[in-house]
């Protein structure tokens, strides 16, 4: 066993082992902080596969931004000392049962099930001139549309969450 | 271990969980963080079908973290969105328990 599979195995514990909180628990403070463990996780994964940009990308604004949104989000939503921190679950057999069911196909038919035609391997180099080049000429439009989707939203969410003027 | 197949399994983990949260919880705040994880392993999907398989014909290797980035971008839009309305609904409510939320009506 090499050492980068031991920091690859590290990596991936760290971010399916916090999922199960984020699941399972009934804190609802404690799924928000085993999030931010899921998404560092997912940012040493993307290092792995030689997505240095990405993995930057994630940290700044995934932990950085949604995140932190959500544990105000979180905040902002529980009255101090009431039941609603702790949130209640319903149907919670059914949705285990739905879950597992979902995993085996997802896992076994396209990750075991399909041998995927593999590419040789290719070194890893850095990619942010090469996503800088795409982003601007193959993909121009759906980059122009997601300005206009920023925009909107930005807009739009000052609009729902202010305080109505009567 | 490095392999398509390690990537398939976590992902496939965070899928399946995601959907678990997402279907199994009350609380408006947690649902949010089913659809982080869902958006999360897609994510991982993409990036490690286009480090891992081979490129047909018209593609580059690198389209697959293209929409990688393209997906974290919608999720923090609609992260914004899903959280003016939870903290508008709360407003109105008093509560944002997903069973008593019952009217789209102010």
């Amino acid at each position: 066993m090499k050492p980068s599979d031991l920091f690859f195995v590290l990596f991936a514990l760290m971010t399916v082992a916090p999922a199960f909180v984020v699941a399972f628990s009934r804190s609802l403070v404690h799924s928000a902080f085993a999030l931010l463990f899921t998404l560092v996780g997912m940012a040493g994964l993307y290092g792995f596969l030689a997505a240095d940009f990405l993995a930057v990308l994630q940290i700044l604004l995934y932990v950085g931004g949604i995140l932190v949104l959500i544990l105000f989000g979180v905040l902002f939503t529980q009255k101090a000392h009431t039941p609603e921190a702790t949130t209640g679950r319903f149907a919670f057999a059914p949705v285990l049962l739905v879950g597992a069911v979902l995993f085996a196909v997802l896992f076994v038919v396209l990750g075991i099930g399909i041998s995927w035609p593999l590419a040789e391997e290719r070194p890893a180099e850095p990619t942010i001139r090469t996503l800088g080049n795409l982003l601007l000429s193959r993909h121009l439009l759906p980059f122009e549309a997601a300005s206009v989707v920023l925009l909107t939203v930005l807009i739009g969410a000052v609009a729902i969450a202010r305080k109505e003027l009567r | 271990m490095n392999r398509l197949e390690s990537y398939l399994f976590i992902s496939s983990i965070l899928a399946a969980l995601g959907v678990v949260t997402i279907a199994s919880r009350r609380n408006a705040v947690a649902i949010l963080m089913g659809i982080e994880l869902l958006l999360n392993a897609a994510a991982l999907n993409f990036v490690a079908f286009g480090r891992f398989v081979k490129n047909a014909a018209g593609t580059h290797p690198l389209d697959g973290q293209i929409f990688a980035i393209f997906i974290i971008v919608l999720a923090a839009a609609e992260a914004v969105i899903l959280l003016a309305v939870i903290i508008a609904i709360y407003r109105q409510v008093e509560s944002i328990d997903a069973d008593r939320l019952r009217e789209l009506k102010g």
